[in-house]
């Protein structure tokens, strides 16, 4: 059983990394990687989110909004099919934890607050966190595997996310082409750490 | 029609692209394009889902408390989305499986919300609607281009048709695997930021 949970660990962080092999979450991931210190601070924030919001979603989709879950309600309830709401439900729940987090970093970190600006709040629309979410779903994990996988994206972003701003602060010193300066560079970094990631690809504990 | 109207509907194709001017909607931008196929589907399901949730959030804009908003506009895409969503399991099975989480995660593309809070919130609804359209054909620009240039180079193949005859079927075309890959797509959208920028220099970044 634990060598289940440690296979799905390692897939989730290094197989299915979200920013590299899904390409999730990119927008922030693009944005927020300039200096290591804001990359690591949303990084943790993304890693908490994710590894709350995901048993979350699985808890309210099965007892919930599966056909049948509503059983206990009234016998009539049991055809009750609410899983095409599952979009919306999940986005909510995502929108609340991450106001939860915001006031919490707000109150013991204000310095790391400000120079996240904009990006914490953004959290609730990161597709990593959403994407993983469905990924859930799509899988129909159980409640335990739904934790282990939600913390391993969470720290494979965020790992991904910390890489990617020490090589861009890196690249100061280096004389890039006037055009690709900045966002075109941070793409092509990217694709080559990617690179580096599918190495990985196909190792299972 | 008039000029404000054009610009509208086409500042967002070169001169303001949401992909490589404004960095909206990466997330899924790369990781549908290995077919041309997936790529359209993907592009018309996010221009129709901008375009509505424009309009709508306009229509309701002056009664939307601003400290609800967000929820508001989110509550409004995700409905939108689940249509969509429900519209392309009914009729196109076969992509909306391939399309797998994607489309759900159009409801956490910033090219909608974008629009919502930047224009939406504060224009009148028809000229939101084609704002919504603009950007969504930005948007699918990119998208198409990158998927004829992976489906092309990495199958040998557009919609499904074959255009190279690779070797494995007998032909001369050796199929060029990182292309099916995920890596490439950042490099072509690197490459893609890299000529735009040159041939705009005003969109340079000054570090």
């Amino acid at each position: 059983m634990l060598e289940h949970y440690l296979s799905l660990l390692t897939k989730s962080i290094f197989v299915e990394n979200m920013a590299l092999a899904f390409f999730l979450g990119m927008c922030s991931f693009l944005a927020v990687s300039k200096k290591v210190e804001t990359a690591l601070g949303l990084g943790v924030a993304v890693v908490f989110v994710l590894a709350v919001c995901v048993p979350l979603n699985q808890l309210i989709i099965v007892s919930l909004l599966k056909e049948g879950a509503l059983a206990w309600i009234h016998p009539s309830f049991a055809t009750v099919d609410l899983t095409f709401l599952s979009f919306l439900v999940q986005i909510g729940s995502i929108a609340a934890v991450v106001q939860v987090v915001e006031m919490a970093v707000d109150r013991y970190a204000p310095a790391l607050y400000n120079a996240l600006g904009v990006f914490l709040p953004l959290i609730a629309v990161n597709c990593a966190i959403m994407g993983a979410s469905l990924f859930m779903e799509q899988r129909e994990y159980s409640l335990g595997e739904a934790a282990v996988f939600g913390l391993g994206s969470g720290i494979g972003w965020a790992m991904a996310i910390v890489a990617l701003a020490a090589l861009r602060e890196k690249m100061r010193y280096s004389n890039v082409p006037e055009g690709l300066r900045g966002l075109g560079i941070a793409f092509i970094l990217t694709g080559l750490m990617a690179i580096g990631f599918l190495a990985f690809s196909g190792i299972q504990l | 029609m008039d000029k404000q109207t054009k610009g509208v509907l086409f500042d967002p194709l070169f001169n303001n692209n949401p992909i490589a001017l404004q960095v909206l909607g990466i997330c899924s931008a790369l990781a549908v394009t290995t077919k041309l196929e997936t790529a359209f589907v993907m592009s018309l399901a996010l221009t129709v889902v901008t375009a509505f949730s424009n309009l709508a959030i306009s229509l309701i804009r002056n009664y939307i408390p601003s400290s609800i908003r967000i929820i508001v506009q989110l509550t409004i895409i995700a409905s939108l989305v689940i249509i969509t969503d429900q519209i392309l399991k009914a009729f196109v099975y076969d992509v909306s499986k391939q399309l797998s989480v994607f489309v759900g995660l159009i409801i956490t593309n910033c090219i909608v919300m974008g629009r919502a809070e930047a224009y939406a919130m504060a224009n009148k609804p028809g000229i939101s609607f084609l704002d919504g359209i603009g950007n969504g054909l930005g948007y699918s620009m990119v998208l198409l281009l990158i998927g004829f240039i992976r489906e092309l180079f990495g199958s040998g193949k557009l919609f499904g048709v074959e255009i190279f005859q690779t070797v494995n079927d007998g032909g001369w075309y050796i199929t060029n695997g990182l292309m099916v890959m995920s890596p490439s797509a950042f490099f072509l959208i690197g490459c893609m930021i890299w000529i735009i920028r040159t041939v705009k220099p005003s969109q340079q970044e000054k570090e």
